[in-house]
């Protein structure tokens, strides 16, 4: 199958503004009578789903949490980049474009980046009309910082809870809607699966958390807005119930998994301190435009950091990467880490940490004003690891938070499945090999609240559909098969917890998926999984029963899914023979040790097509062609 | 008990309150041993909960997810305090070191009319997004916006906006007050959007919706016993609900 990602023809900058006309329309009336799915609610979700009521279509919406208020959006903490050149320092939506498609090494959609870049401005504009609280500037006008893989100040902020403040806005608007009588939620609430009737999505299956009643719903069109797979790795910043399923079931229904191994892993997480560690936690990227980046210079070197002089001292990323110094992209900074720490200069009990100092800061601007800017992320720092990071630098070291790959979308954020329509962090589209910070804010808020609620009316006002209720054969079947499963994994009622099977699946991607993969470590990794994975169907112990309140069903059935989605990354990691981003097979490496990119032959999103449970997914290729930047080999000195 | 402790690993006995179903209710007592004090709250239940899954018995259900205090998810009272002892903390992020070896703690849902115990320790908080949806938003359609630096606001009053807007939602508020008032909860919404001149326009008619939803939904009123402003794990100050006070009566008056 080729791939089209129906990318509009013309020019870069007048491509979206072409595709806004060329979409056929819904009539105001007609959107009256369209029903649309939308699963989850955070940034994307919730955006989308007021945006489309505001519009007069009738919305359903689904999210785990016991409201939409909780969805995971809301722990991002440091900002949010539009192209609004407040600072007055050269910023354009030009640059914007440029810094995001190099951070993310040049394996994203030249279309759909520029068009982020254009549409980060209006969500600044609407942010701040719903009363989200950015930061201001003495006169009252919106302030600005710095973040990783740009040059200029650009990103927008509401002290270290932006994640909070916009979700909170796009939750207000979702609940306007709700009073409106345009959406209905359904929270606590699992998908089990994605139904197609006709080769179109239009529904989905549910399950009640609270009573385990399995439900079906019908509609016009089913958005997917899930967010990233991190928890894959078990230990990752994500939250507890963050899953692939909802996008799994859609692979297997057809739509295809784009770049499923680039995950980030991100520079400035609290160290993991014991085997009982349930989840990591993130210090916000902000943090490096103050605090520096530093390990003893010997190796072995145990002294307490007070002790070491300057002299002794390697301020690594500054030394090696001196024009963006301790602000390189994630996915360097990571590395670089990681490197440090191989070499025996890793600090902390285990030697798996690095040190960010915010001595010369405070030395610098007061304690006063160091503690405005970052003050509830020391004390988040303090309340973990009981250390005041204004005394003793913080200890960091690199953790999963994101992820770049996700279902396969063309321009208009629809995938293989027609009909089935995947936005924010749960597609692939925008953030290539390495996502920068403060842009995966951006892109849930573009797709939610400025690109779907257009495309998806070009794709309902040309398709003609007959109306289809949830007592179709295909529902019920769906239905039946979810039901099945779920009895199937109550009643193994082996000697393993699913929590246990969940961290082993965890540390086998971490070592050999993680930061730094080979194609030896990935293939012991592929036969590892399918071993795991065959235990669990046979050994997992899932108490309790599925007519009720079960949080250990609950988990069963998204590691279950984690157990077949890890493979995949494997597979993908596999094929990839270059370095990339945040792919950095060893075999692909500068004579300096940073990414090597093969663009003669790996210039592409790899794409994979769900070909039955025993058998290899199918490889397919959307070539990536670089029109208006040139290709070139990342550099941040 | 608040006391730090040295020790590395401590003994804990729980008392944890079991409910599936209306009648079928009680405290259960487990024994917490072996602790790291560098565990969190949450770490230190899943531990209990891996071993009561492998006895072939019912795991304590309890809510929690970004487990970093920020989703307002997570929740429990402690020997009688919302969130456990620490200050400015959510239960998820107090950390084992502040128990002392020995201790007992009672754990216990949220208690309030206004929130049914779903089972264990998981209470229904949806009371709460209802008196949301009465009003605690500013109207504006996507694509009306004007430019973002139009409306030039006080970096002090942006500033307060935020101290309020820093509500997680999680309902210890109404758990801790003896009234089960969601007075803070409304008073933090209703700061927030009344400070910003983005939302003045519908600031009277906001707030005598949110109020009116809030007394239709059971909770009771606030008579200043700021148990509430105790407990909130985000310390959202209680000059808010004077606020919400002033806003109501001027919403009253004209």
């Amino acid at each position: 199958m080729q791939l089209d990602a129906k990318i509009p023809g013309g020019l870069l900058t007048e491509k979206w503004d072409r595709n806004l006309f060329e979409l056929k329309l819904v009539s105001p009336a007609n959107k009256k009578k369209l029903d649309i799915i939308v699963v989850g609610t955070g940034l994307a979700g919730a955006s989308v789903s007021a945006t489309l009521a505001e519009l007069g279509y009738n919305i359903k919406s689904f999210c785990l949490q016991d409201t939409p208020r909780r969805a995971h959006s809301i722990s991002a903490q440091g900002g949010i980049n539009a192209a609004k050149n407040y600072s007055n320092d050269g910023d354009s939506i030009w640059r914007l474009f440029y810094d995001t498609i190099k951070g993310g090494d040049f394996r994203s959609r030249e279309a759909n980046v520029y068009r982020l870049a254009q549409i980060s401005n209006n969500i600044i504009d609407h942010c701040v009309a719903q009363g989200v609280p950015f930061a201001r500037d003495y006169g009252g006008l919106l302030a600005n910082r710095s973040f990783g893989g740009a040059q200029v100040s650009r990103t927008f902020y509401s002290r270290g809870q932006t994640g909070q403040q916009l979700l909170l806005g796009a939750y207000g608007a979702l609940m306007r809607q709700i009073a409106e009588g345009k959406i209905k939620t359904f929270p606590r609430r699992e998908i089990l699966d994605i139904v197609l009737v006709n080769n179109k999505a239009r529904g989905v299956v549910t399950r009640s958390l609270i009573t385990g009643t399995i439900e079906t719903h019908a509609a016009d069109a089913v958005v997917l807005a899930t967010g990233g797979y991190s928890n894959v790795f078990f230990l990752s910043t994500n939250a507890m119930t963050s899953n692939v399923t909802a996008n799994f079931k859609a692979y297997k229904k057809g739509a295809f998994f784009a770049n499923p191994c680039f995950t980030q892993i991100h520079p400035t997480c609290i160290p993991v301190h014991g085997a009982y560690q349930s989840k990591l936690t993130l210090m916000s990227e902000s943090l490096r435009n103050d605090g520096r980046v530093w390990v003893p210079k010997n190796p072995g070197d145990k002294r307490s950091p007070d002790q070491i002089p300057e002299s002794e001292r390697d301020y690594y990323l500054e030394n090696r990467y001196p024009a963006f110094g301790n602000l390189v992209p994630r996915d360097v900074a990571s590395r670089n880490a990681k490197m440090q720490c191989d070499m025996g200069k890793g600090v902390g009990e285990t030697g798996l940490a690095v040190y960010l100092d915010f001595d010369d800061a405070i030395k610098r601007d007061g304690k006063d004003v160091i503690i405005k800017k970052y003050g509830n992320l020391f004390q988040m720092y303090e309340k973990i690891t009981g250390d005041n990071p204004c005394e003793n630098p913080m200890m960091i070291y690199p953790a999963v938070h994101y992820t770049m790959g996700g279902l396969w979308v063309d321009y208009n954020l629809m995938s293989t499945v027609p009909g089935l329509f995947v936005i924010g962090e749960a597609n692939f589209s925008d953030h290539g090999a390495n996502r920068l910070g403060a842009s995966a804010l951006m892109q849930g808020l573009a797709d939610g609240y400025f690109i779907l609620p257009y495309t998806i009316g070009g794709y309902l006002a040309e398709t003609s559909m007959q109306k289809v209720t949830a007592d179709h054969p295909e529902f019920k079947d769906a239905a039946k098969k979810s039901e099945s499963r779920i009895n199937r994994l109550l009643s193994i009622k082996g000697k393993r917890t699913v929590d246990d099977f969940h961290k082993e699946l965890g540390s086998i991607l971490w070592e050999h998926c993680g930061m730094s993969r080979n194609s030896e470590q990935l293939l012991r990794a592929q036969n590892l999984i399918r071993e795991l994975r065959e235990e669990f169907w046979e050994n997992v112990i899932v108490p309790g029963s599925g007519k009720e309140f079960n949080q250990s069903l609950e988990r069963a059935g998204r590691v279950a899914d984690f157990l077949e989605f890890g493979e995949l990354m494997v597979i993908d990691a596999l094929a990839r023979k270059e370095s990339c981003g945040s792919h950095f097979n060893e075999a692909y490496q500068t004579e300096e040790n940073e990414a090597k990119r093969n663009d003669k032959d790996f210039c592409h999103v790899a794409a994979w097509e769900f070909a039955g449970d025993d058998n290899e997914p199918v490889f397919h290729k959307e070539p990536l062609a670089f029109e208006n930047v040139e290709l070139s080999q990342r550099s941040y000195k | 008990m608040t006391s730090t402790t040295d020790k590395k690993n401590i003994n804990l006995t729980l008392k944890i309150w079991r409910q599936n179903g209306p009648d079928n209710n009680g405290f259960e007592t487990y024994y917490a041993d072996d602790i790291s004090t560098d565990m969190s709250f949450l770490e230190m239940i899943d531990v209990i909960n891996e071993r009561l899954t492998l006895e072939g018995k019912d795991p304590v259900a309890f809510d929690h997810d970004c487990r970093e205090g920020i989703c307002g998810t997570c929740g429990t009272m402690i020997n009688g305090r919302a969130h456990g002892p620490e200050k400015g903390t959510t239960l998820c992020q107090l950390h084992m070191r502040h128990f002392a070896d020995g201790d007992t703690l009672v754990i216990e849902p949220w208690r309030s009319r206004a929130f049914k115990i779903i089972k264990d320790l998981v209470v229904d908080r949806s009371p709460l997004d209802k008196i949301i949806q009465a009003g605690g938003y500013i109207s504006v359609n996507a694509g009306k916006a004007p430019d973002a630096n139009a409306i030039p606001i006080p970096q002090e009053t942006a500033e307060t906006a935020m101290d309020a807007a820093a509500c997680i939602g999680c309902g210890a508020c109404v758990a801790s007050c003896p009234n089960a008032s969601a007075m803070l909860f409304v008073g933090a919404k209703i700061s927030h959007l009344a400070l910003l001149p983005q939302g003045k326009p519908e600031a009277m008619i906001r707030v005598m919706a949110m109020v009116n939803e809030m007394d239709r939904q059971c909770f009771g009123n606030c008579t200043n016993h700021r148990e509430c402003e105790a407990e909130c794990p985000k310390e959202i100050s209680i000059t808010n609900i004077a606020r919400l006070n002033r806003e109501f009566i001027k919403s009253g008056l004209f």
